[in-house]
């Protein structure tokens, strides 16, 4: 996994909120079977609109999306991450993140940053009147910054050092597999197993 | 957040005792945590499997994993060869990859074959006290047998599949009580709806939700599932009901209950499965189960909903301007005006069906409503079970004949219309009457529109062409 550590970028505004996976990749899109190549199908039914802002320059070439309250609820598929990520995003700032979706964002590098909806709507403004304008989004001191924004946001400190360092989840639990035997000598025998009958 | 006992017990959630009865071990803000059961289906797995392959790692547990074909497949001509190339290749690579790991897979054909959600309970897979977790968010409908389930992600899977744990931050927990009893033509989904209406889309997020009170205790297994499966659309990470007479009579001779000796083990070891009267949740709602009414949703996300009997609502009535922009954007995609009574929107299709709708009290629910009756002409309507077993079923019982004399087909099991990513797709501009749980833009094909409705109520609105609640229909 790609390390997270302080990322400067191109950022786009999403003026939406409630933005569910089944919009980041449209279902019909999830048949990949390799991780790359999703980008090309991020908001596949939005971006038919000449106006959506990843068509408009120079957002199309952003690495920060900045969007609105409830971000990734909905469906659990990992290919909305793949989607985001293989377009070129490495962090998504919003108020509020989908359970599900922040979990896989966090298996594949790419950054759920919360933060007010003020700041979102100061971001927004700055990259509207000012298109260009960079974001910075600092990990290892857990901050965004841009002009005239100076803001702190909360990671989990698990999430944070696997982020930092790049680290494969499976294999920091493969470092337990004792434990994960010693447990399952502990499980209740007439618990089902899916052999069939 | 907990109390001491006089004892020096901590009185805890069923939650919080079922998650402690499967942590490994703990680091820190995590805990390594036990799954019981992994269900797998045919989307989002293969990239899990590739990653198992390109490491070198091998399945822990096959005999605690099992896969099952449910989004691809035709419902109408069960056998038929998938059209689409990629979807194809996708629907062959589940039975390919769990062959080469050695874990058993529910095939097109295999008449214990369904959803994924459907068939874990009515295979007796899911018993209270147990740790579920599948690649959908659905997942939560299993937390209706007091069992811990949730919708896990690709790379999760992946870790599942090679370590049979995951590492998970302990959830906050919610307490929903829902007092009185439900009425006449009111069932679970009009509860779960009315619910996630009042919380919203992220009301219950990073909490498991505990479901209690009078009208919960009164719902059978299938109506809790219903709850529980539509929990997740208040953006929790499972919802639970503890284990009652209830849960104990539907677990009996599944295939994979426990039997004999091991039997009256289990069902004494379940029924010490509850939250302990003094335990501490971190968040409660009330609901008045008496008050609850038919419900349908009239936006593009599940918390835009409202009883039958109300109207489109006015995007100026929101005081929050994140809520009506939300409103107004969806109102443009629903084709709707503020003000109009749902009972005057026309609708072009109907769907019963899915994992939160399509088991056989769902089944018979329509056909009462169907018994004599005959669909409004213009409405298609996809009639999809659960499971194949809910299917023979309902053949069993007859329903099959009331189905087709009021025009009707019962079709084979699958997700069908929920996701739309096998054949059957609703065209651009259609509106339907919708079982399923999410009416998200496009959800059941580009351009359509859904109202999520109960199963009475999807089969009511076939019959006459408009959003209608059973108790409207002329007896
Ligand atoms: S029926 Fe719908 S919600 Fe349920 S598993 Fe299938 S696609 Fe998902």
């Amino acid at each position: 996994m790609e390390k997270f550590t302080v990322h400067t970028g191109q950022a786009a505004p999403l003026r939406a909120g409630d933005v569910d996976t089944d919009q980041i990749i449209p279902v019909r899109f999830l048949t990949r079977l390799t991780k790359s190549g999703y980008g090309r199908d991020l908001f596949a039914d939005w971006r038919e609109d000449p106006e959506f802002v990843l068509n408009v320059e120079p957002y199309s070439s952003a690495t920060i999306l900045v969007a609105g309250p409830n971000f990734g609820t909905g469906s659990s598929r990992e290919g909305a991450v793949y989607a985001l990520t293989d377009y070129g995003f490495r962090a998504v700032i919003a108020p509020r993140f989908g359970d599900i979706f922040a979990g896989n964002a966090h298996q594949n590098g790419l950054l759920p940053v919360v933060v007010p909806i003020q700041v979102v709507e100061r971001l927004w403004h700055l990259l509207e009147s000012d298109p260009a304008a960079p974001i910075t989004v600092d990990l290892v001191e857990q901050r965004v910054r841009a002009e005239g924004v100076d803001e702190p946001f909360p990671v989990d400190p698990d999430v944070r050092h696997r982020l930092l360092e790049g680290l494969d989840d499976i294999g920091l639990t493969l470092q337990h597999t004792d434990d994960i035997a010693t447990y399952e000598t502990t499980r209740r025998p007439a618990l089902p197993t899916t052999t069939r009958h | 957040m907990n109390q001491q006992h006089e004892e020096g017990a901590v009185a805890r959630t069923l939650a919080e005792k079922v998650w402690d009865a499967h942590v490994v071990r703990s680091d820190g803000a995590q805990d390594l945590l036990y799954a019981d059961l992994h269900l797998l289906h045919e989307i989002n797995t293969p990239i899990a499997f590739d990653g198992l392959r390109a490491a070198g790692r091998t399945v822990r547990r096959p005999d605690l994993t099992l896969g099952t074909e449910d989004h691809l497949v035709p419902t109408q001509d069960l056998f038929k060869r998938i059209e689409e190339p990629a979807m194809r290749r996708q629907a062959a690579l589940l039975a390919e990859n769990c062959a080469e790991f050695g874990i058993e897979v529910y095939r097109r054909g295999d008449p214990e074959r369904g959803i994924a959600h459907v068939i874990g309970p009515e295979l007796g897979l899911v018993h209270p006290g147990m740790t579920v977790v599948c690649c959908d968010s659905h997942t939560t409908t299993m937390g209706a047998f007091g069992a811990l389930a949730m919708g896990i992600g690709t790379s999760q899977v992946e870790h599942v599949l090679a370590t049979q744990t995951l590492p998970l931050t302990r959830p906050k927990t919610m307490r929903v009580t829902v007092t009185g009893r439900l009425g006449e033509g009111v069932t679970g989904k009009d509860l779960i709806l009315a619910l996630i209406a009042k919380i919203g889309t992220l009301g219950a997020q990073g909490h498991v939700v505990e479901y209690q009170g009078t009208a919960i205790e009164a719902l059978s297994m299938e109506a809790r599932m219903t709850v529980c499966n539509m929990t997740v659309e208040a953006g929790s990470r499972a919802g639970m009901i503890a284990p009652d007479d209830t849960t104990i009579a539907y677990l009996r001779d599944r295939p994979h209950a426990p039997t004999g000796a091991d039997w009256d083990a289990e069902v004494a070891h379940w029924r010490s499965l509850r939250s302990d009267d003094d335990a501490v949740f971190d968040s409660e709602v009330v609901l008045d189960g008496d008050a609850i009414r038919p419900f349908v949703t009239w936006g593009t996300n599940p918390a835009q909903g409202v009883p039958i009997d109300a109207t489109v609502p006015d995007p100026s009535s929101f005081a929050d301007p994140q809520e009506r922009a939300a409103a107004e954007k969806a109102l443009a995609y629903m084709d709707l005006s503020p003000g109009t009574p749902l009972r005057e929107v026309a609708i072009d299709a109907a769907f019963i069906g899915s994992c939160t709708n399509g088991r056989i009290e769902d089944l018979r629910a329509a056909a009462q409503v169907l018994r004599g009756r005959t669909v409004a002409p213009g409405v298609e309507v996809y009639l999809v079970p659960g499971s194949d077993k809910v299917r023979q079923q309902a053949v069993a019982e007859g329903l099959d004949e009331v189905f087709t004399a009021a025009g009707v087909q019962l079709r084979t099991s699958g997700c069908s219309l929920c996701a739309a990513v096998n054949e059957d797709r609703l065209r651009p501009g259609q509106r339907a009457a919708s079982t399923n749980n999410r009416n998200f833009e496009g959800r059941q094909g580009k351009g359509a529109r859904t109202h999520v409705v109960s199963p009475a109520v999807a089969a009511a609105s076939a019959v006459t062409g408009r959003l209608t609640a059973p108790t409207d229909l002329e007896h």
